[in-house]
């Protein structure tokens, strides 16, 4: 039978140790699964880290992929979303010659019609930032293309869930039901 | 001067002792090396308290922890040193991991400065063993390991059980410090046992009090969950026939009105006939591995499933379940069973029977009583359960001689079939039989092996010979790797690709490391030689010559569905 594969956006939260992203990408190369993008950081509550993680696949074995995550005893909660219930951006920058923007006009319509920032010029180059959903950057990338791109980097996707159930409250209710021994968890980062 | 409160400082190794005793450890299985050195140093103070069994390879000990933990139901302990003693021990923790053994393997490591430098027996123990724990942590202060260790307990024996590692830089273990040690009860990340869902078992009971013809498959939950009194219960109420996965074997007596047999590839008729004619299979403590559902485009489609398990992520897994009951199966089992009405169902089990008939006909009768010369495995082992009392704890290893052994040995106690089971690791038996019978050494242990898994692991003999450790081992000899060589032959027109083993005088070698031993080839001296191994105090060596080219049936071809499984 065909499945239909679609982009999703898994977001997944854990404690803060080491190791936890290797456990976390385990998952999906066990099961020879690409990840298209990845963004780590802290999320809104101290010592919760939160991984985006963008892969396409049917919606079946996203769900055997959470349940996986959701298994490892560190993960404290994953999610999964399509494009529609999540508000998502990516962040690119590109690296030109500073000569092509002075050089008057072209590429500096287009830098305008992007509504790209300006980061910092220097003599030799122009940094410039462009956040949006990949297309955008990319369409960026293309029509910049032509003049010379020095450097070109874009992060992986950040995505907000739409729902309104706050990681505090989901939190909360672990604690309470697990007997939680925070203060030794706590210890555990020992820096 | 040295400060009052220095005094009070123990060295980091003082302290992995103290915490394996504080844990209730009182027997550990390892071997020694550079990074562990201090560790070894500290428990030579504690030998009467914790006692450290030396075996001959680190694999070795890591599968005797896992007999250990599965004879007694504790978490089994292993210690091995960094690099090559850690990456010895990892076979037995992927074993460990998909059989849910609770086990907490402590691993030296080269110091904290050096980690990353290429070091001499540097590993990255930590990176190559995550896929197959369920929790790692590298220590490098000696402040971490009382909480590590007590946290590495929690989650080894916590919820649905599995190995986890603790490896621990040779500076951590010199470190002096103030020990403190507290249990750990819990941590919000990690929620061991989930609470069921009461409207989920009203649903199932209406399932259960309607069905014409259910079929119940058990798996090793029922032991994890020592819930194999709630399970009989459950089982006699509801009238309903079980069967069992490998690891699910011993949960039931094997005499159980209700016990119809193994499931999957080379289990019996009726069971696998049957999964795919029941009205409402429910699956208690088991995963659907594809060694018994066979192909699941074609596996119990007709059935409405209820899927009883601890662990969310095996629900829907492999097989959709109409009803998942996710929690602890000693809660949800007594539920169940003071709501249902009480039921026979004796037209549906006549169906078992006949089908059980037919398998006696075709294929139990002419493995139990060979008209040819040749022994077969199984009058090995139905003598077994002719002259014992059927308490033993049998061990096998993997291939013919452990579906055999699983098919044929008779069970009275829980706790009491070993085998690796999902990962199938040969070499397994010997070094767990040790570990089984040292946790508990008043019950009969006899390991089980073949002549290509006995070589694998034979140096465990050292540590039977140094410990006196009462094992009785039989050698089911066919000069083949049996189960392979059947493939050949069933799949691969009989070309029989390295699997013809050219074997050395076992009797020799066993007799080198100081053990009894026999050797049968005939029928006639069969029996009276397994009287006298299982009479025999102190460990013991039989071994039996088997019909070389025998195979193991029933059997479902892979591809097929378990509907279709074959009997010759």
């Amino acid at each position: 039978m065909y499945k239909l594969k679609e982009k999703y956006t898994i977001s997944v939260f854990t404690e803060d140790v080491v190791g936890i992203l290797n456990r976390v990408t385990i998952i999906f190369t066990r099961r020879k699964i690409n990840i298209e993008s990845i963004a780590a950081g802290e999320s809104e509550l101290d010592g919760i880290y939160r991984y985006t993680i963008v892969i396409t696949e049917c919606e079946e074995n996203v769900i055997k992929i959470i349940k996986q995550l959701e298994k490892q005893v560190e993960v404290i909660k994953a999610v999964y979303h399509l494009d529609n219930d999540v508000v998502f951006q990516e962040i690119a920058l590109y690296k030109v010659k500073t000569s092509v923007l002075a050089s008057g006009g072209k590429a500096e319509n287009i830098v305008r019609a992007h509504n790209a920032r300006v980061l910092t010029v220097e003599t030799a180059f122009t940094v410039l930032e462009k956040t949006g959903h990949k297309e955008e950057t990319q369409s960026l990338f293309e029509e910049l293309k032509p003049f010379g791109i020095l450097e070109f980097v874009r992060s992986g996707r950040v995505a907000i869930t739409k729902p309104m159930k706050t990681l505090a409250s989901i939190v909360e209710a672990m604690e309470k039901e697990t007997e939680s021994q925070d203060n030794i968890s706590n210890l555990f980062n020992l820096k | 001067m040295v400060k009052n409160n220095e005094k009070k400082k123990i060295s980091g190794a003082q302290a992995v002792v103290k915490c394996l005793i504080a844990e209730g450890v009182d027997l550990i299985f390892g071997y020694p090396g550079g990074a562990i050195m201090p560790v070894y140093d500290a428990l030579y103070d504690v030998e009467e308290e914790l006692k450290h069994v030396l075996t001959r390879h680190e694999q070795g000990a890591v599968h005797a922890a896992q007999g250990y933990a599965r004879a007694t139901g504790k978490v089994g302990v292993c210690i091995a040193t960094s690099g090559p003693g850690a990456t010895n021990l990892i076979t037995g923790i992927a074993d460990a991991q998909v059989d849910s053994t609770p086990l907490v393997c402590i691993t030296g490591q080269v110091a904290a400065h050096l980690l990353g430098s290429d070091a001499f027996q540097e590993t990255d123990v930590i990176g190559i063993s995550m896929p197959v724990t369920k929790w790692n942590f590298q220590v490098t202060n000696a402040q971490e390991i009382p909480f590590a260790l007590a946290k590495a307990f929690f989650i080894a024996r916590s919820g649905k059980p599995g190995p986890v590692l603790v490896d621990i830089t040779k500076d951590a273990q010199f470190e002096p410090f103030h020990f403190n040690y507290t249990t750990f009860t819990g941590m919000r990340s990690y929620l061991p046992i989930p609470k069921f869902n009461k409207g989920m078992c009203e649903k199932v009971i209406e399932q259960i009090n309607e069905a014409e013809r259910p079929l119940i498959l058990f798996g090793q939950g029922v032991i994890l969950g020592n819930a194999e009194s709630e399970f009989k219960d459950f089982i006699e109420k509801s009238g309903i026939p079980s069967a069992w996965t490998i690891l699910g074997l011993s949960a039931l007596d094997s005499d159980h009105y209700l016990n119809v047999g193994m499931l999957g590839m080379h289990g019996n008729y009726a069971p696998n006939k049957l999964t795919n004619e029941c009205d409402l299979l429910i699956a208690i403590g088991m995963r659907f591995d594809d060694r018994v559902t066979g192909n699941l485009e074609k596996y119990a489609k007709q059935a409405q499933i209820v899927h009883i398990e601890i662990d969310e992520a095996e629900i829907n897994k492999n097989v959709f379940a109409n009803y998942p009951l996710i929690g602890d199966v000693k809660e949800i089992l007594p539920y169940l069973t003071a709501h249902i009405e009480a039921r026979t169902h004796p037209e549906w089990l006549q169906q078992f029977r006949e089908l059980e008939k037919e398998e006696i006909e075709a294929v139990i009768y002419q493995e139990l009583n060979p008209v040819v010369d040749q022994l077969s495995m199984g009058e090995v082992l139905n003598l077994i359960n002719e002259v014992s009392d059927n308490k033993n704890v049998i061990v096998s290893d993997v291939g013919q001689h452990q579906m055999i052994t699983c098919r044929y040995a008779k069970f009275k106690a829980s706790k009491s079939s070993i085998t690796s089971g999902g990962l199938g690791t040969m070499g397994f038996c010997l070094p767990a039989a040790i570990g089984a019978k040292m946790g508990e050494p008043n019950k009969e242990v006899i390991a089980i092996v073949g002549d290509g898994g006995f070589q694998m692991t034979l140096q465990e003999l050292g540590t039977i010979f140094q410990f006196k450790t009462a094992v009785k081992i039989i050698l089911l000899n066919n000069e083949f790797l049996g189960m392979v060589r059947q493939w050949q032959e069933l799949f691969f027109d009989k070309r029989y690709a390295s699997t013809t083993m050219i074997n050395p005088d076992f009797q020799t070698i066993v007799a080198g490391y100081g053990i009894e031993t026999n050797k049968v080839k005939q029928r006639k001296y069969l029996k009276g030689a397994i009287k006298t191994m299982l009479d025999f105090e102190g460990p013991y060596f039989l071994e039996v010559m088997v019909g070389k080219e025998n195979n193991v049936f029933p059997m479902v071809a892979t591809g097929d569905s378990v509907a279709d499984i074959r009997l010759k």
